[in-house]
């Protein structure tokens, strides 16, 4: 593949920023579209498959944030290169083995369509199973972040949640997130874009500021 | 199919969705009044049509005699 191509296939893939591809798929919940979606946020995310246990654990807690995030108006759908009905049975299983109900829909995606649309698969790692992969797609259908795992590590729903905060937060106010920022911890004061802008802000009260492009404030 | 079945029966949602267009209702509507995810409701809207059990005028749905049938038999 020459370096043209390559950039080619590359530029297919989902960025952030970019609408989220359209598809329509089986699913658990019947055939659903991604434009089903629209005016919700969804977390659409991948597992490599059914009846595997790092797989189960994550599903768990899916289920487990599942009520926090219909809460933020958030919705969640799986996918995996499985069948509905491998699904319908896993998803039964975890709930008489676990006591946790799934109640998100799961891609059937025999034919890697969605998968490779997204490109969750990782050839290197799996030619046959989708990695670990998190797309957090707005109410617009706009992808906002993405989030890739290996086949060997559980993800970390608290993440998930602190980075759909974090974006709801930045949509809400108009402000940004520092590193390992909590609902309630100060925001960051996006950096002034002139010389005047900047001159301003060193002036400005009610702040924490470190220096012109360094500032937090509290979110009334 | 996610509420019609292949036989033509379908499920308790399905029901509850066509007894509650009483008057021609939007999508969002409708999932407000079932409790339902939007989502869930538009998929089995576009469903419900295509097994011809509601028409669509508009942005608007309403239950054929078809469909009243299927949701009042037991």
């Amino acid at each position: 593949m020459d370096n043209a191509m390559t950039t080619q296939v590359l530029a297919g893939l989902p960025r952030i920023g970019s609408p989220a591809p359209q598809f329509e798929a089986v699913t658990t919940h019947g055939v659903l579209k991604l434009e089903d979606f629209k005016g919700s946020w969804l977390v659409l995310f991948s597992h490599p498959a059914d009846f595997t246990p790092v797989c189960t654990t994550e599903f768990i807690g899916f289920s487990e944030i599942h009520p926090k995030l219909r809460e933020m108006n958030v919705e969640l759908m799986g996918l995996s290169i499985d069948s509905v009905y491998s699904h319908i049975a896993w998803a039964r299983n975890i709930e008489e083995k676990f006591g946790k109900k799934i109640t998100f829909p799961i891609i059937a995606d025999l034919n890697k369509e969605v998968a490779t649309l997204y490109g969750m698969i990782m050839p290197g790692e799996s030619k046959t199973e989708t990695s670990r992969a998190v797309f957090v797609i707005d109410d617009k259908q706009i992808i906002r972040a993405i989030i890739y795992y290996p086949l060997s590590t559980g993800r970390n729903m608290d993440e998930i949640l602190r980075l759909i905060q974090a974006l709801q937060t930045t949509d809400k106010h108009g402000v940004a997130t520092p590193a390992n920022w909590r609902p309630g911890d100060r925001v960051i004061i996006p950096p002034p874009k002139t010389q005047e802008m900047a001159d301003e802000r060193m002036k400005e009260k009610g702040i924490e500021r470190v220096d012109w492009y360094f500032s937090k404030k509290d979110l009334k | 199919m996610a509420c019609v079945s292949a036989d033509g029966t379908i499920t308790a949602t399905a029901k509850a969705l066509i007894k509650s267009l009483e008057v021609p209702l939007g999508a969002e509507e409708i999932a407000a009044r079932l409790g339902s995810p939007l989502f869930k409701v538009r998929s089995s809207l576009r469903e419900l049509v295509e097994a011809g059990l509601i028409v669509a005028e508009g942005d608007k749905y309403s239950a054929t005699e078809a469909g009243k049938k299927k949701a009042a038999a037991t």
